[in-house]
């Protein structure tokens, strides 16, 4: 595992999971439970203050050494994620952004069709795009040749907990695309996500599972657990499967043998 | 004097600048990003934008998100 390195957005990761910081019970137990996660990139929203959220600035507890990723989340077009992703640079967020652009209220479902298109706009402006997507090998083909930094589909609707109900087709994808493949939303378990990364995903991204769990920082810690289970298991080569059995110990030398 | 601030109309009395107007509502500057008429505006510049009538201002920032 050590040299292990995920380069990705002109950075070098080692921790593969990547931790939304929506939903937790307050800053505090969100804090701990990036630290927990050891967390290297944590994603966040941008939304309207009101006069009480002045006081309280979420930057402040992310863990020194974790990157922040804004979202684009509330976003209905292509326009209004550029708008978003620029509001976010000007706040100093960096050059990562993870593209959202949503209209279906129901599912949560992303329109590809205008994901892409803010994908181009923002890798011409030089943000590192991360567009969370529908897994659709055309589209995210597009999306690499438009300059994604790694795509991001999911795995089941936004806050399922379902798990990876989108398996057969992420699969097509990191066989096929060239730039990283990240499962992003609907990952309730930390066996979901350790499946993910037996499959090869380059890394997972959590929110929900871990933010609204009886204990958010011990499923933290959970989900880093198995995240790296899942990459070592890949990395040391799954065995194939087979409709038959095949003895683990062997077949000569029975007792029963030469009487 | 009446200007849009997060989408909501608010009359302002007396005329004044973007900093008053931020400072006026207690936020702390470091932590908000802002539009002026759908231009970003650095914190640096907004002593010198003087609000006018039906100025369109944006006051957002970080929250937590997935």
């Amino acid at each position: 595992m050590a040299g292990d390195i995920l380069n990705i957005g002109g950075r070098a990761v080692t921790n593969r999971l990547f931790v939304g910081t929506g939903k937790f019970s307050g800053y505090e137990v969100m804090r701990r439970s990036l630290e927990e996660a050891g967390a290297e990139v944590a994603t966040v929203a941008l939304r309207r203050v009101d006069s009480a959220s002045g006081a309280e600035n979420i930057l402040s507890y992310i863990p020194k050494g974790c990157f922040v990723m804004p979202n684009t989340s509330g976003a209905r077009n292509a326009d209004e994620a550029v708008r978003i992703a620029r509001l976010a640079r000007a706040g100093g967020s960096g050059d990562w952004v993870k593209i959202e652009v949503i209209q279906d209220n129901k599912y949560l479902l992303p329109d590809n069709m205008e994901t892409l298109k803010a994908t181009e706009s923002l890798a011409r402006e030089g943000f590192k795009p991360f567009p969370y997507m529908s897994p659709d090998l055309s589209m995210a083909r597009r999306m690499a040749d438009a300059g994604a930094a790694a795509v991001m589909p999911l795995g089941s609707p936004i806050g399922s907990n379902r798990g990876v109900r989108t398996r057969e087709l992420i699969e097509i994808l990191i066989k096929e695309i060239k730039i990283p493949v990240i499962v992003d939303a609907g990952l309730g378990k930390p066996s979901d996500a350790c499946d993910c990364m037996e499959m090869g995903c380059a890394a997972v991204l959590i929110n929900t599972a871990i933010a609204i769990a009886e204990d958010p920082v011990g499923m933290a810690g959970a989900f880093s657990e198995a995240v790296k289970a899942g990459r070592r298991a890949y990395l040391a080569g799954l065995p194939a499967t087979s409709a038959h059995a095949s003895a683990s110990s062997p077949l000569t030398g029975f007792l029963r043998e030469g009487k | 004097m009446v200007i849009r601030i997060n989408g909501r109309e608010e009359t302002v009395d007396r005329p004044g600048n973007l900093a008053d107007l931020i400072c006026g509502k207690g936020l702390i500057p470091e932590h908000v990003v802002v539009e002026h008429n759908f231009r970003i505006r650095p914190a640096g510049e907004w002593p010198g934008i003087t609000l006018k009538d039906d100025d369109n201002i944006e006051i957002v920032s970080f929250v937590g998100g997935g």
